[in-house]
């Protein structure tokens, strides 16, 4: 009630932020959600800063310390040294970034690939359908880790490598769920009278179809993230991915499993970010799928 | 009145048998050897119940389905033999508002794109500068009775009359000469029916179009057509202008749907 006039060409502006204003509202009358959103928050946070905020910035790049190996958790480190005197703290304050960017490279690139083979697949239809799904169901058979480990080794290890080969067993799941959305949306009638106008078959999929479909699509995407992330970390568990010493999750968490159980404090720091990073985007993602797509809910 | 626009010619759609779980499903034969001759100007009501095969017709003329015998001529042109170029530029030409206002505009879309769309997808016709775009779906939404306030806005927030105005502002904004109108008002309240009903008599007047009035509704066929053929079963039953169909119908067929019709009978006194 700020203002009492109104043009007319502010009135359609007012009307969508509406819509997205309720959204938010019902966004934000869920806890669990709200929850989520912080976690997520803290994390992105971390993935952007943490290697800039880290307390002990010289263990982030590298530096040994082996007068204080093993400290237990206390004031000067909040979770302890590890074997080489490094601040656990600072470690897995600085994996953020490798985690984050590795999970929302992986979502990324699987999603991409997923939604373009599942539109063509859904919107071509007839053999074109067939051997696309034909050759999702192959790529689903394999076990995905099994898959990036072999992908992994044949490219060799490293950052890119390792987003590459999870991104190559990850878009089975986009593409199912593109091509199920695009075969319902295929039979809208605005779809029909797009084509009773003479619109293209491009223009068909990428103005009228593909734009219905993007709410499942972040839906997963948002819930994903965090399956992406334990994955990165899998992989590093098991030395496919990043090299020590940039400082990963998953690879702190290998390297600290020797020191268990006496020093337990170097594998709880990272298993924390571990699970308060995945069980933030599930939140979110759950969040996003009951404003976005309620029919979805289970 | 006297040049045909379309023409159907002895057209039949067989819907092949399928494979199902235990042997094949019965082939489905949607239109039998249907033959019908619209003139230009003219607004021809095609009547038939649900399953009659009314819909078949319709995407047959729109070249959505392919007839599997027969003919189907726009101004003395066979669809089935145009090339891909020739049938897109004949599909400015040729356009359809369909029954359902709520299913028919793409929830994404804004009106000014939803209006706009067939100038882009048809721009080598008409040859439309952005702006001009604009102007012309101002000019589209005026001439339906809506105004230029509502480009900006989502189909969301219109009520289904208003929806069905914008579909014919979309099916106007190529410059169609034939209108196909597949039930436009069946899924409409009683009382926006009728202005739509009012505003289509409106824009064939001003635009000179011809209309292919696809319907249930005797009462709509007889206030908006010249003349009416009825379909059963996907077979021709009869044809005629619609005096003689109301007033003498021939078949069994057409007194049977006629007696049917709903007559609204004012009974003075009756409870006094």
């Amino acid at each position: 009630m700020t203002d009492s006039v109104q043009t007319p060409r502010t009135e359609p502006v007012r009307h969508r932020d509406d819509r997205l204003r309720r959204a938010l509202f019902r966004f934000s009358q869920s806890k669990l959600s709200m929850i989520g959103a912080a976690i997520v928050a803290v994390v992105l946070f971390f993935a952007v800063f943490g290697t800039v905020l880290a307390p002990f910035p010289g263990h982030v790049a590298g530096a040994v310390d082996t007068a204080n190996q093993f400290q237990a958790p206390s004031a000067a480190h909040l979770f302890g040294t590890n074997e080489l005197g490094q601040d656990v703290l600072s470690l897995v304050m600085a994996g953020t970034t490798v985690s984050v960017l590795a999970g929302f490279g992986v979502v990324l690139i699987g999603s991409v690939i997923g939604t373009l083979v599942g539109a063509v697949a859904g919107f071509v239809g007839g053999w074109t359908d067939e051997g696309l799904m034909r050759l999702t169901d192959l790529t689903l058979t394999i076990p995905s880790l099994i898959l990036a480990m072999a992908i992994a080794a044949a490219l060799g290890p490293g950052f890119t490598n390792m987003v590459i080969a999870i991104s190559l067993s990850w878009w089975p799941g986009y593409a199912r769920l593109v091509r199920g959305e695009v075969l319902a949306a295929r039979e809208e009638v605005y779809v029909t009278a797009a084509r009773a106008i003479g619109a293209s078959p491009a223009r068909i999929l990428f103005r009228h179809i593909l734009p219905n479909v993007v709410s499942p699509i972040i839906v997963k995407m948002s819930l994903d993230m965090g399956f992406a992330i334990l994955t990165v970390a899998g992989l590093g568990f098991i030395g496919i991915g990043v090299r020590p010493p940039t400082p990963e999750w998953g690879t702190l968490l290998s390297l600290s499993r020797a020191n268990m159980p006496g020093y337990w404090w170097t594998a709880m720091a990272p298993g924390l970010a571990m699970f308060l990073a995945v069980f933030g985007f599930n939140l979110l993602g759950d969040g996003l799928r009951d404003i976005l797509d309620p029919k979805a809910r289970r | 009145m006297s040049e045909p626009i379309l023409q159907i010619e002895n057209v039949s759609k067989t819907y092949a048998a399928r494979r199902a779980l235990f042997g094949r499903t019965a082939e489905v034969r949607a239109l039998k050897d249907v033959s019908i001759s619209v003139q230009k100007g003219e607004s021809f009501g095609l009547v038939g119940e649900s399953g009659s095969g009314k819909t078949t017709l319709t995407r047959s003329i729109l070249h959505l389905e392919t007839p599997s015998a027969g003919r189907i001529l726009f101004e003395g042109q066979d669809l089935a033999r145009l090339s891909p170029a020739d049938l897109r530029r004949l599909r400015a030409r040729v356009q359809i508002v369909f029954q359902d206002p709520y299913a028919s505009l793409n929830p994404r879309m804004s009106v000014r794109d939803i209006v706009t769309e067939p100038m882009l997808v048809h721009h080598d016709i008409l040859g439309l500068s952005r702006t001009q775009r604009t102007d012309r779906a101002a000019e589209l939404l005026s001439l339906v009775g809506l105004g230029p306030q509502h480009l900006t806005r989502y189909p969301h927030e219109f009520s289904g009359g208003q929806r069905q105005r914008i579909c014919i502002a979309r099916a106007l904004a190529s410059g169609p000469e034939l209108l196909l109108l597949d039930e436009p008002t069946s899924a409409l309240d009683v009382s926006v029916q009728a202005q739509v009903l009012n505003l289509l008599c409106e824009l064939q007047d001003r635009l000179g179009l011809t209309y292919f009035f696809i319907s249930h509704d005797l009462a709509v066929v007889r206030y908006l057509c010249s003349r009416v053929a009825l379909i059963y079963r996907g077979e021709l039953v009869e044809e005629g202008t619609t005096d003689e169909i109301f007033d003498t119908p021939k078949s069994d067929y057409a007194r049977m749907l006629i007696g049917a019709m709903p007559e609204v009978k004012v009974r003075r006194g009756a409870t006094a």
